[in-house]
């Protein structure tokens, strides 16, 4: 694959791919109309998140890349369980052991920093009483 | 956090206090005022008691809009305070082992929530050294300074804690802070967002505004809803409104957190705003969430490829009586800071929900843009506000938005209301569709990039159609809804909600169930946008699901030009270095700023005199002689009365103006002789030419766009007896009364002036195009040629 820069849009068309690996060059309205992409041929790879977070981090926001890469861990979710963990994470709604096996959830599946994130949110809930 | 709010003392703080010397000097005196008003008595009565009654002119003042707006005394304990608060905490950091184990006066085992999550994620631990021993002072100016890189700024400010940089931030000017601005707002090109919205959910009128507000030029487009219910209908009418007049604008919805998400994950929208954060512990979990809880939504937009943004802004924590006694800004630096540890891209502050709280205590406004800047120190997206009405006063409200107009920000208002106040579900924002030709005219006048431009109401109309169209042709297609001709009819011409028939009650409700429970995604609106024919629109929302796999709209500061170019941190960086860098208008996008509705062509005057063209034939009868008889009156006519000039400025014919002059005249029995004067288009001239042919000596002078005025041949040439100098107010009966006392004074009668009705209507700015343009025409038929007598007859 050639070195992809930012923007994407403009030389990665071909390139860059989605959750399915589906080209996004191939997305086209003829596939819509013929019913040939299904949901996941329209999600975002979680290559692509990397790559747009190394480009974040070269910009100088490593926050931001930090944001991204975690997003490329959960691309492998479905939206329910998305929409479930975040609950979880809502203050007072999950106990310590509960959080606890959210990270080792996450981990088991590749989430490595969203598990970290997990555990040091579980820290700080059990010392500000914010737990269930 | 119980701990931390029996910390603050309710007590006034000591005046002693440093931090206080600012805040107190408005001190007793502004709080017994405010109390004053409170209690309905007046200012007078308080302060000085022996007076009993209210002038007339503070009377008048108290019915002035601005009397509507409540203002408060600063008090710091309940947070009412914009800059330094007494409880604000000294600027401290301490690192052990590359580990932050003190931030802002607090030790690590003290930390609440905000703070521990700043400490671990928010502090660029490596510059942290540096960046905490700069001055305040000297990195204030720093910020100021044109010549110091905007990267460098950031690079220090990654290093600073949230009391660093309100410390830092609370020493600018306004000015200074605009100047800071333009330089340190992450995208060079500023941009704006709308609200679209309306009171019933209409979604048809929802598709037809978004239309129209991407035809104006706004690039994000917000709707949410009155009733939650009715969510997804909405973002689905705006994601094909918001593609018909050109291509790339991003469309949001905004309601609760897990909803807002939902529709993302769909695809239904483009990008989320309303993800919130505030600036205390208590006020956080109130509202239901925790750093984490918002950095973890942060990357499941991230994992859909939505670009996101976090919402804070000054007045929230106070609103919710949990402000810890601290300054607005430094809650907002601690919110920005969370913000930026979470790895959002950019923020919307400057007040927002809370911005008549901000705006209630002294300096708030000063605050509210030196919260936006520090969006910008932090390399942030930063969308400023402006999108709550801020005063009851014109003035005053107008005053809030304008000076970041001046400065550029990424988003000028994070929510202009493109629809009428009326139907914005956020409430009014700070301006509104009845404001649009303001905006526009206010651009024009300055220059700067407001995001926005006229259109023709022919394109408008068209694209509204095609937007009402379509969204009836995928609700229809999808099975979602029905509508009536009438119903797009009714959209297309609309201005508000008001003007369409009303919709069954359930109708957006039960679209919106069908949307969810079908598991509806963008994908089935591209199919059903092309199986209706509307093949463009179907190209451009599947452009902007094949954004999302490529993810350019995730870096800081993304938006989508009409061209899909994509406008970031990283294409388009702020490069303002001074004067001649920077952003610049480009010739093509000013010759779209100077076309406003109210510019007034030399055609348009063409066709304005044209309609009263022939209203009356002057025939020149030789040259002028002097008269003999003393019971003349002479009416001297400027180089173009009656000759290209047909109307006047107050909109009578030339020809009526000229018949109520002689007219009145004749009333006191004299005689008039018609003379036109080619020499000059001053009236003085024209009038003391006419005076010294008339064997009266007393003549009317007659400018074409209706000045006049009485003169006699003894005065000197610029002096007169009376004197119509403001044409638009000259009434039909004014110009009889004037030819009646030439007439008396022609018999050596003093007759009493006339006057003009008095009236305070601003006329230069309504007259003075025409006024230019009729002077001109004048100019050019001046002629180095003597005075001609003339004889007029009224066509009828």
């Amino acid at each position: 694959m050639a070195e992809l820069t930012y923007p994407l849009a403009a030389g990665g068309r071909r390139h860059v791919r989605s959750a399915t690996g589906t080209p996004v060059a191939e997305i086209t309205l003829d596939a819509v109309v013929s019913g040939g992409l299904g949901a996941r041929d329209v999600a975002i790879a979680a290559e692509t998140l990397l790559l747009q977070a190394d480009f974040a981090e070269g910009g100088g926001n490593p926050q931001l890349a930090e944001n991204l890469r975690r997003g490329a861990e959960l691309v492998a979710f479905g939206d329910d369980d998305l929409l479930r963990f975040y609950e979880m994470l809502r203050p007072g709604r999950s106990s310590a052991e509960e959080l606890d096996s959210l990270a080792a959830t996450l981990a088991q599946r590749g989430a490595v920093r969203c598990a970290a994130l997990v555990r040091e949110a579980r820290a700080a809930y059990v010392r500000r009483g914010l737990i269930a | 956090m119980a701990a931390a709010r029996s910390g603050v003392s309710r007590q006034q703080p000591s005046d002693s206090s440093p931090r206080r010397s600012r805040a107190s000097l408005g001190g007793a005196t502004s709080r017994e005022v405010a109390g004053a008003w409170r209690e309905g008595g007046s200012w007078g009565k308080r302060l000085f008691p022996q007076r009993e009654e209210a002038s007339a002119r503070s009377a008048f003042l108290a019915t002035r809009p601005i009397s509507r707006d409540n203002l408060v005394p600063e008090d710091p304990a309940l947070g009412l305070v914009a800059f330094s608060s007494p409880f604000d905490p000294e600027p401290s950091l301490r690192i052990e082992d590359g580990r932050v184990v003190e931030l802002d006066g607090k030790p690590e085992s003290d930390f609440d929530l905000l703070d521990e999550f700043i400490a671990r994620r928010g502090i660029e631990v490596a510059v942290a050294e540096e960046a905490m021993q700069l001055a305040p002072v000297e990195f204030a100016r720093r910020i100021v300074d044109p010549g110091v890189p905007r990267k460098e700024i950031t690079r220090l400010a990654a290093g600073m804690t949230p009391a660093k940089i309100a410390a830092t931030l609370s020493l600018l000017t306004p000015v200074e802070i605009l100047q800071a601005m333009q330089k340190l707002r992450v995208r060079r090109t500023p941009s704006i967002q709308a609200h679209v919205t309306n009171r019933v959910d209409h979604p048809l009128l929802i598709a037809a505004d978004a239309a129209a507000a991407v035809a104006l030029g706004f690039r994000e487009l917000e709707t949410t809803v009155p009733v939650l219910r009715d969510a997804p209908a909405n973002a689905l009418a705006l994601l094909i409104g918001g593609q018909v007049a050109a291509a790339g604008a991003l469309t949001q919805c905004s309601v609760e957190e897990r909803t807002e998400l939902e529709l993302g994950m769909r695809g239904l929208t483009t990008y989320a705003e309303t993800v919130s954060v505030y600036g205390t512990e208590q006020i956080f979990v109130d509202g239901d969430d925790t750093p984490w809880s918002k950095a973890f939504l942060a990357s499941c937009y991230a994992s859909r490829g939505l670009k996101m943004r976090f919402t804070s802004g000054s007045g929230a924590e106070v609103l919710m009586g949990a402000s810890e006694g601290k300054s607005m800004l430094y809650l907002e630096a601690r919110c920005i800071a969370v913000t930026r540890a979470a790895g959002a891209q950019g923020v919307q502050n400057g007040g927002i929900d809370g911005v008549n709280v901000t705006a209630s205590v002294p300096d708030g406004m000063r605050e509210v843009i030196a919260e936006n800047l520090c969006v910008m120190l932090h390399d942030l997206e930063s969308c400023t506000g402006n999108d709550t009405l801020m005063s009851a006063s014109d003035i005053r409200r107008t005053a809030h938005t304008f000076p970041l107009l001046l400065a550029g920000t990424d988003f000028l208002f994070s929510g202009f209301g493109s629809i009428p106040a009326y139907d914005n579900a956020f409430g009014p924002s700070n301006m509104n569709a009845e404001d649009l030709d303001d905006y526009l005219v206010i651009q024009r006048d300055w220059g700067f990039e407001g995001g926005l431009r006229w259109r023709e109401d022919a394109e408008l109309l068209a694209v509204r159609r095609r937007a009402a169209d379509a969204c009836r042709a995928v609700f229809e297609e999808l099975g979602l809804a029905e509508f009536t001709d009438d119903d797009v009819d009714a959209c297309v011409r609309a201005h508000g909600s008001l003007d369409v028939p009303l919709l069954a009650p359930d109708l957006p409700g039960t679209a919106s169930e069908r949307i969810m429970d079908r598991g509806l995604t963008a994908v089935d609106v591209v199919r059903a946008l092309a199986e209706r024919g509307y093949d463009v629109e179907a190209e451009r929302v599947l452009e902007m699901i094949r954004q999302r796999l490529l993810g350019d709209v995730l870096q800081t500061s993304a938006i989508l030009d009409e061209e899909l170019n994509v406008l970031s941190s990283l294409t388009d960086p702020n490069d303002y270095a001074g004067p001649g860098t920077g952003y610049r208008m480009s010739p093509e996008r000013r010759s779209e700023v100077v076309r406003v509705r109210q510019v007034w062509s030399a055609a348009d005057l063409a066709a304005e005199q044209a309609r009263s063209e022939g209203c009356i034939v002057l025939r020149e009868t030789g040259p002028a002689a002097a008269g003999e008889r003393p019971d003349e009156v002479v009416v001297g006519l400027s180089p173009a009365f009656g000759r290209e000039i047909w109307a006047a400025l107050n909109g009578m014919t030339v020809a009526e103006v000229l018949r109520q002059v002689l007219a009145g005249i004749e009333e006191e029995g004299l005689e008039s002789r018609l003379l036109r004067v080619s020499r000059s288009i001053d009236l003085g001239s024209i009038g003391s030419t006419a005076a010294r042919l008339s064997g009266s000596g007393v003549s009317v002078g007659l400018q074409a766009k209706g000045t006049a005025l009485i003169h006699r041949a003894d005065l000197p040439p610029l002096a007169n007896l009376e004197l119509f100098s403001i044409a638009p107010r000259v009434t039909a009966e004014l110009y009889r009364g004037l030819g009646r006392n030439a007439a008396r004074y022609a018999r050596g009668l003093a007759p009493e002036p006339l006057l003009l009705p008095e009236s305070s209507e601003p006329l230069g700015p309504r007259y003075h195009a025409r006024v230019v343009q009729l002077v001109a025409i004048e100019r050019r038929l001046v002629e180095n040629a003597p005075p001609v007598e003339l004889e007029a007859t009224w066509p009828s």
